[in-house]
């Protein structure tokens, strides 16, 4: 069915409306409708994780959903993590610093599942981070690195909320 | 299509019949349609009928679980834990937690995978579901509810609505063991195990469930009742795990598991949980 939807979504704090086809992936519509290429597409079956976002808060893959089904929902991709140029989110700043990245393609993903993840559990254990990390798949670091950002990153995080006080 | 109520999505299905298909989480019909496995000239979407997410227990005791119930909620919600502990086991074991934010309980059940676990927690604790017609509505019990490959009872113009679990008796114990290649994969077998005990402690009554064993979730009936009577040991768990593994289950193998690790696998894994299970039915 090509008849066009109307749907009304906040992503990233900003207000989208626009015209959507039924069979438009979320996915397809954020990188290709809206621009926002930051979200990437692997493997299109909810397998490698790429495409995590959050949807109402909770990490989902954007490529087993339809743009219709975001109508009337907030969403936040990657674009939403870093303040500005120059200033990362601490959880970049921590994938940077241990080296939790090399071609770059998996991260988005992996950024969007431990957001959530770090702000419910700021203290986790190395095993819950493995765990929590199972839904996305790396082919570059061998996820050790990944591992070590993780808990950099939660050090960060605490340190930051200690000093903001 | 989008309906707000029940009633609405109800009437576009009994209109539409097998033409429609109603989209929950989509965590398994989506990805078959961007395979092109699924086609649907229509979808309707149930996820705005938050009538159906819901977790209660009532008088007697039965937990009542909406159809739309998300698999995370089930997977934190204290109610399950304490009553369904079986269930709580068994939730982090359903793919990864961004699938279990999005996945719901009735669409696992009415997907009917073999190789999934809500149907053999299902089938294991011994489920009532509600069906629902624009005009009537009847229960199923989960003896009657998966009919094999991706089928189940449903007719074209029914929707699973709720799923209730009754209470386990008084000395039950259940244990459920999966085995994966990675995290949240699909398990190459598993199962789920519920022995109850007598004042004795000797085997009342027992099941043993498998997934990905056959053409939907397995009941090892054979090696349940060879159980009966008998005290915990290790022979015995030894004795049912192999009548289980090669008279009951029917592996259809991969190329990462043959039918015969299946089967090594359900005579492995079958032990452990029985152990668990009997270990924990004693307590």
């Amino acid at each position: 069915m090509s008849e066009l939807h109307p749907i009304k979504v906040i992503i990233n704090g900003n207000t989208y409306e626009r015209q959507v086809e039924a069979r438009l992936l979320l996915s397809d519509f954020l990188r290709h409708e809206l621009g926002l290429s930051g979200t990437h597409v692997g493997c299109e079956h909810g397998v490698c994780g790429a495409c995590t976002i959050l949807f109402d808060g909770a990490a989902v893959r954007s490529c087993i959903m339809f743009a219709v089904q975001a109508d009337g929902h907030e969403l936040a991709t990657v674009e939403s993590l870093a303040k500005n140029q120059n200033e990362l989110h601490p959880l970049q700043q921590a994938f940077h610093e241990a080296h939790g990245l090399q071609c770059g393609f998996c991260t988005p993903g992996f950024l969007m599942t431990l957001v959530p993840f770090l702000q419910e559990n700021p203290s986790p254990t190395e095993a819950e981070i493995r765990e929590a990390i199972s839904g996305n798949l790396c082919r570059c670091t061998g996820y050790q690195h990944i591992v070590d950002a993780v808990k950099l990153a939660a050090e960060k995080m605490k340190s930051t909320v200690v000093s903001s006080q | 299509m989008a309906p707000d109520s029940l009633e609405g999505a109800l009437a576009l299905k009994t209109e539409h019949g097998d033409d429609a298909k109603f989209l929950a989480g989509g965590q398994s019909l989506i990805p078959a349609m961007n395979f092109r496995l699924a086609q649907t000239a229509l979808l309707i979407d149930v996820n705005n009928l938050k009538e159906l997410d819901y977790i209660r227990r009532d008088a007697n005791g039965d937990l009542h679980l909406g159809a739309l119930t998300r698999q995370r909620r089930l997977e934190r919600d204290p109610l399950v834990k304490q009553y369904a502990p079986l269930l709580h086991e068994a939730m982090p074991w359903v793919a990864h937690p961004q699938i279990r934010n999005r996945g719901t309980l009735g669409g696992s059940l009415a997907h009917a995978d073999p190789a999934a676990e809500l149907p053999v927690i299902a089938l294991a604790l011994g489920a009532r579901l509600r069906a629902q017609t624009a005009r009537d509505e009847r229960w199923i019990t989960v003896d009657d509810f998966f009919r094999g490959l991706f089928t189940t009872d449903l007719a074209s113009d029914e929707m699973l609505v709720e799923v209730v679990l009754p209470p386990l008796p008084p000395r039950t114990g259940a244990a459920f063991i999966e085995f994966s290649r990675r995290r949240g994969d699909y398990a190459m077998l598993g199962l789920a195990a519920i022995v109850t005990l007598n004042e004795s402690g000797a085997c009342e009554k027992a099941r043993l469930v498998y997934l990905n064993a056959g053409d939907g979730p397995v009941d090892a009936k054979q090696a349940a009742d060879l159980l009966k009577g008998q005290k915990p040991s290790a022979e015995v768990f030894a004795a049912a795990a192999s009548l289980a593994a090669e008279q009951e289950i029917n592996p259809m193998g991969s190329i990462h598991a043959s039918p015969d690790y299946q089967r090594h696998l359900a005579r492995v894994l079958t032990g452990r949980a029985l152990k668990q299970a009997f270990a924990r039915a004693s307590q």
